[in-house]
């Protein structure tokens, strides 16, 4: 929450004045999670909105992540609208039963009886020094579930106003916080007050590769995009932003465009998101490329914690500009 | 809704009559089985009746209940139209949620039933939030929370008392205890076989009770409401009860005797308690009689209803995979 330079706003900052907003526009909407309340959030998201809204809408829970989500599944199929905080990923995972189990089934299983209009946060990614059990990028294993909406918000702008769509979805909404966007800083479009949850978008435009991507990648891919354009090739850089359902058009619409495809995921190559990109560019877009499809994913480890060992597990502008740069000019890289 | 139980002719009979149509409703359901025209799991209830029926007599319509996998009986007890139970177990669109969920996913909105819930433990946290939502919303419901002997074993049971006492949020947690989770007993699976113990140590009030009496269950669920409703927080009831049936239709039962299962059927709660309202002069068996007469007929109805029911068209297998909106 430090005041960012003029006319910009943190990714933090935006976190907490989108949970801000969605409370004082709608009754029906509390926060629940870990130290989300006296403690201000484990990423200082939620400070001072205890004050403001008091323990009935701020809700300090037990370290109880399947009581609490399975709670806000109960509450939101009983007319509420929760947002409830999972301080990390990887503890997401104890909560994993409700998610998959309930939020994503009942709705179906219940021949349309019920909607569960729940929004989780959880936070998600690698990059802090903090090892294998808080580190991982598992937001593909929930894009696999039907019945959730995945969202991964890697610029202000969304993270500013991503929550108030999401608490519009009459469906459960997870919406992935990179951990290293929350000191991000960004300008905010005072013309912007909404955005939409379905769309993927073009964030830099080009014509020689596209580079899709999401979260802290997008902003490792407009990195390296900065780097080939310095080459002569124009990176066209597309952000996933909805991980859940895919917007397949926008991602063809760029290969159809550029021609080559470097995807780049922090999660792991094997069985990930990543792989269901490609498999649906090779389905539904095979003749439009002039180059095999390459992927830039975190390497296949648990996150180690020594800083040398975790940059080189993860993915770098470098070897995104590598990879495009292959394609591109094969035989030059 | 009063606290204390009505031992009136009417509401005695009434209790008889709708422990009767789970017992028939489920005999009949086995037979559907056998003739493959319900499919997948079918666990029955057979033993446990006077626990669903007991503790749903002290709930009114705006309470919620949130159930097991086991769950014809809650079912029925609450109030879910026979009709369309058995058209769901039998895979037709007009069953209570179009025969997407069978057996083990029993929903109906308008009855505030939230499943159905096949995953043990699971159903606990949601009651958590059903109740948390009640309260937030001003209305003083109570949400009936079933679960068996084995949910007691799972981390969500252990999460969700220990949140709904910390909140103090108004459900009544009823432990049908019928010391088998699947094939393993309670004191091969617990280091504390006594239910009521676990509930204590989370500070939500708890009483044993013996599920095999449809009259002591509820008593002691009407005294818990009452307190619930009075702002007392959640409380626990753990019914002491018996599976007579193997756990579901693919069970060789191993795991008992068969000496075992006689006693406990001798403790029956549908024989008990109408021997004893006989001994009482409270019914004749011209009355049961017809109670059993009309039952079969009600069950007949539902049959005919479930077998001219329609499956729901393969064009709507994705609707309602995301909704388009939430229902009023």
């Amino acid at each position: 929450m430090s005041p960012a330079a003029t006319g910009t706003i943190t990714y933090r900052e935006a976190c907490r004045q989108a949970i801000r907003d969605a409370l004082l526009a709608d009754p029906q909407a509390f926060l629940m999670g870990e130290d989300v309340g006296r403690y201000g959030g484990c990423y200082a998201v939620t400070k001072g909105l205890l004050d403001e809204f008091g323990e009935d809408r701020i809700r300090d829970t037990p370290l109880s992540e399947s009581a609490f989500v399975g709670a806000g599944i109960g509450a939101a199929l009983a007319g509420l609208h929760p947002i409830v905080e999972i301080m990390t990923v990887n503890f997401s995972l104890l909560a994993l039963d409700q998610i998959v189990n309930n939020a994503a089934t009942i709705p179906h299983m219940s021949g349309g009886q019920f909607a569960v209009p729940l929004v989780i946060r959880i936070a998600t990614g690698g990059g802090r020094r903090v090892a294998a059990q808080h580190s991982h990028s598992l937001e593909g294993w929930y894009a696999h579930i039907p019945g959730l909406r995945v969202l991964a918000p890697a610029v202000v702008e969304d993270a500013r106003y991503m929550l108030a769509a999401a608490l519009a979805d009459p469906n459960p909404v997870l919406i992935f916080e990179h951990v290293m966007l929350y000191n991000m800083e960004g300008a905010l479009d005072p013309s912007v007050n909404a955005v939409d949850i379905a769309r993927a978008k073009i964030r830099r435009a080009g014509s020689n590769v596209s580079l899709i991507a999401y979260g802290n990648g997008l902003i490792k891919a407009l990195a390296a995009a900065e780097l080939l354009s310095a080459e002569g090739i124009a990176a066209e850089v597309v952000d996933l932003r909805v991980l859940r359902p895919l917007d397949t058009a926008t991602i063809l619409a760029s290969v159809a465009k550029t021609r080559r495809v470097v995807i780049v995921d922090e999660g792991w190559k094997s069985g990930s998101l990543s792989a269901e990109i490609g498999v649906r560019i090779a389905e539904e877009g095979f003749f439009d490329l002039d180059a095999p499809l390459r992927r830039v994913c975190g390497r296949e480890v648990p996150m180690p914690y020594a800083a040398h060992l975790e940059d080189a597990a993860l993915p770098q502008p470098a070897d995104i500009a590598a990879a495009a740069r292959g394609l591109v000019r094969p035989g030059r890289t | 809704m009063s606290a204390k139980i009505h031992l009136d002719r009417t509401h005695l009979h009434h209790l008889l009559r709708q422990m009767i149509r789970i017992r028939h409703f489920e005999m009949k359901c086995v037979e559907l089985y056998q003739a493959q025209k319900i499919v997948g799991f079918l666990h029955l209830y057979d033993g446990e009746e006077a626990v669903s029926v007991g503790v749903i007599e002290a709930l009114t319509p705006e309470d919620a209940i949130v159930g097991t996998y086991r769950e014809h009986g809650q079912a029925l007890a609450r109030g879910i139209a026979m009709d369309r139970l058995m058209a769901e177990m039998m895979g037709k669109l007009e069953g209570c949620c179009r025969g997407r969920g069978g057996s083990m996913h029993i929903f109906d909105r308008a009855k505030r039933f939230y499943g159905g819930n096949a995953i043990v433990g699971g159903g606990l946290p949601l009651a958590v939030g059903v109740a948390l939502a009640d309260k937030r919303r001003g209305l003083n419901a109570v949400t009936a929370c079933f679960f068996g002997d084995g949910a007691v074993d799972e981390g969500e049971f252990h999460e969700s008392l220990n949140l709904a006492s910390l909140w103090q949020l108004p459900v009544l947690f009823v432990c049908e205890n019928n010391l088998y989770s699947m094939g393993m007993a309670l004191e091969r699976a617990e280091a504390e076989t006594d239910v009521s113990r676990k509930a204590a140590s989370y500070r939500i009030p708890a009483v044993v009770v013996d599920g095999m009496d449809v009259v002591a269950v509820e008593a002691a669920a009407r005294r818990a409401v009452e307190q619930i409703r009075s702002g007392g927080g959640p409380q626990f009831l753990e019914c002491r009860t018996y599976r007579f049936r193997a756990h579901s239709m693919y069970d060789a039962e191993l795991y008992r005797t068969k000496q075992e299962v006689e006693a406990w059927r001798k403790k029956g709660p549908i024989a008990r308690f109408r021997n004893w309202l006989q001994e009482s002069g409270l019914i004749h068996q011209e009355e049961v009689q017809r109670i059993e007469t009309e039952v079969d007929t009600e069950i007949a109805a539902a049959v005919a209803f479930a077998e001219a029911g329609t499956l729901e068209p393969v064009e709507e297998l994705e609707r309602f995979v995301t909704m388009e909106g939430v229902p009023p």
